[in-house]
């Protein structure tokens, strides 16, 4: 894989904001590839600039300097290819639209026709296991739902890269244990590449077949970690795998050391 | 008696028993009286079915009242709406506009019928200039507010799919502003009927502001108060019809807002 051309392309990525009492830099430099078919993590301590990485990353916002490339082309406006599910669910549905709807509307601007477009939602929504809410309002289904119709908007979008920013963060344990697996399913099922920004480190341990740590702000890449767990992952078995405890450990450590300002390579 | 059925009953029993209850107070107040400016409920009673209820003052003069009234407030709507779009949504355009929009909205639209009489003369397109000067500003100023407010992580998710030009002014821009707006169409209609009486008291021949102050110098006392009484029906069915429109444009918002109070 190493010898193909990476599909997304971070290149000293540098953000600094202008603020009343001068500019602060919140992102200091980050570079790394993401190849084709990766799930991929980003894990670091809160404010350490992770949502800033993502609009960057997605086009959403412009980088002070540096530069991200998808497919060889760079980055300048939300790219055709990805597609994003932002942490704030209830704010990311349209109230005034159902479920069936919502997932459609992405898919209309694409200028899909009907009938295709019908299915693809069809499918999305069941791949999600809401086939009973199609024509539900999202504000009548539960947070857990909610992020479920998001994920499936992203799905039925068919993106080459799907970014998810702490997309479970604000939902509760089982239903973020559920959400989870339904991130690996479809990562398997779809084979799509997935990044996915956490501050949650064991769900970036279980989750990513890599992660990457961020250091505090003005952030770069505390470490580049593959995690050698086996493909089949699985809310008990895996978690209680002696492995997947190193793992956490190491990656706990890395993220004290983030904290204190100590750079470890 | 379920609880909720008994709200409803007491709620029409408020709504009928209340205005049956004024109309007796104003019989008893007025009974056996010679005062000429206050006449029985009975003798406006007569005048309101001699006066309002014939084919000619249909025609003449309510039917044209009420067409200026509705040209005028569709006319404000639409403005107010699309260039309060156009301006929520550009930065730069608000910040330019906003301070001089608010200095117009704070004249009285009465000051502008002499100016709007000059320019446009006395004909109908004066009068839908009046009601138009005067009920566009709770639309506009409403939409850039409601425009400007929307959700940055909706705006990012509209942006990030990409989903832009008419597709996203029917599916985003509009039904996110669309709280606000109505509750500018709202005052657009109260403030529209108020200009449409006033525009007709200026140099008009027809119209029902015309028959009022016309009914008032021909000392027809009953038949003035008549006229005011009709005012009052059409702006009670104004409003009805307004709220059914509101609560089909606007069913998700009531519907999420009872979800979140709980």
């Amino acid at each position: 894989m190493a010898d193909k051309a990476p599909l997304l392309s971070v290149k000293e990525l540098k953000k600094t904001y202008a603020s009343a009492t001068g500019p602060v830099e919140a992102i200091g430099s980050i570079t790394f590839d993401v190849h084709a078919g990766e799930l991929v993590c980003i894990v670091g301590p809160s404010g350490c600039g992770k949502t800033t990485l993502l609009k960057c990353l997605s086009g959403l916002l412009a980088p002070t300097s540096g530069s991200v490339r998808l497919d060889g082309a760079e980055v300048t406006a939300p790219p055709k290819k990805m597609a994003v599910v932002f942490q704030e669910y209830g704010r990311s549905l349209y109230p005034w639209l159902t479920v069936a709807d919502n997932v459609a509307l992405p898919l209309r601007a694409q200028g899909i026709g009907k009938a295709e477009r019908t299915a693809a939602v069809e499918r999305a929504v069941e791949e999600v296991g809401l086939g009973h809410a199609m024509h539900k309002y999202p504000w009548q289904l539960s947070g857990g739902m909610q992020q479920r119709v998001a994920i499936a908007r992203a799905v039925a979008y068919q993106p080459e890269v799907l970014v998810m920013d702490e997309p479970f963060a604000a939902v509760d344990a089982q239903t973020r244990a559920d959400l989870e697996d339904l991130v690996r399913r479809v990562w398997q099922d779809l084979g799509v590449t997935v990044l996915f920004v956490t501050h949650d480190i064991d769900e970036s341990v279980y989750l990513g077949e890599r992660v990457l740590m961020l250091t505090n702000s003005p952030t770069t890449i505390q470490e580049d970690l593959a995690i050698d767990l086996p493909a089949e992952r699985d809310q008990l078995s895996t978690r209680a795998l002696p492995r997947f405890t190193e793992l956490r450990t190491h990656v706990y450590e890395q993220i004290q050391r983030a904290k204190r300002g100590e750079l470890v390579r | 008696m379920m609880p909720a059925v008994r709200r409803s009953l007491v709620s029409v029993g408020l709504a009928v028993g209340v205005p049956i209850l004024l109309v007796l107070a104003w019989a008893l107040a007025t009974q056996g009286t010679q005062n000429l400016y206050f006449p029985t409920p009975g003798k406006v009673f007569d005048a309101f079915t001699s006066t309002w209820l014939t084919g000619a003052t249909m025609t003449k003069h309510v039917l044209p009242s009420l067409g200026r009234f509705a040209i005028g407030v569709v006319l404000s709507i639409v403005i107010g709406i699309v260039a309060g779009t156009a301006i929520g949504a550009t930065p730069w355009l608000r910040s330019l506009l906003e301070p001089m929009l608010e200095f117009f909205r704070a004249i009285p639209p009465v000051a502008l019928v002499p100016v709007i009489m000059l320019i446009l003369g006395i004909d109908d397109s004066m009068k839908l200039a009046v009601i138009v000067s005067g009920s566009v500003w709770p639309v506009l100023l409403n939409t850039i507010e409601g425009v400007r407010a929307m959700d940055p992580v909706l705006t990012d998710t509209s942006r990030s799919y990409r989903i832009r030009g008419a597709l996203a002014y029917r599916y985003f821009v509009l039904p996110a502003a669309s709280p606000q707006i109505m509750a500018g169409v709202r005052l657009c209609l109260s403030i529209g009927l108020i200009l449409m009486v006033i525009s007709e008291m200026f140099a008009a021949s027809s119209g029902l502001g015309y028959q009022i102050l016309f009914f008032q110098r021909q000392y027809m006392i009953a038949e003035m108060w008549s006229g005011i009484v009709l005012l009052g029906i059409v702006g009670v069915a104004v409003a009805a019809i307004f709220q059914l429109v509101e609560r089909r444009v606007l069913h998700w918002y009531h519907g999420s807002r009872e979800v979140s109070r709980g």
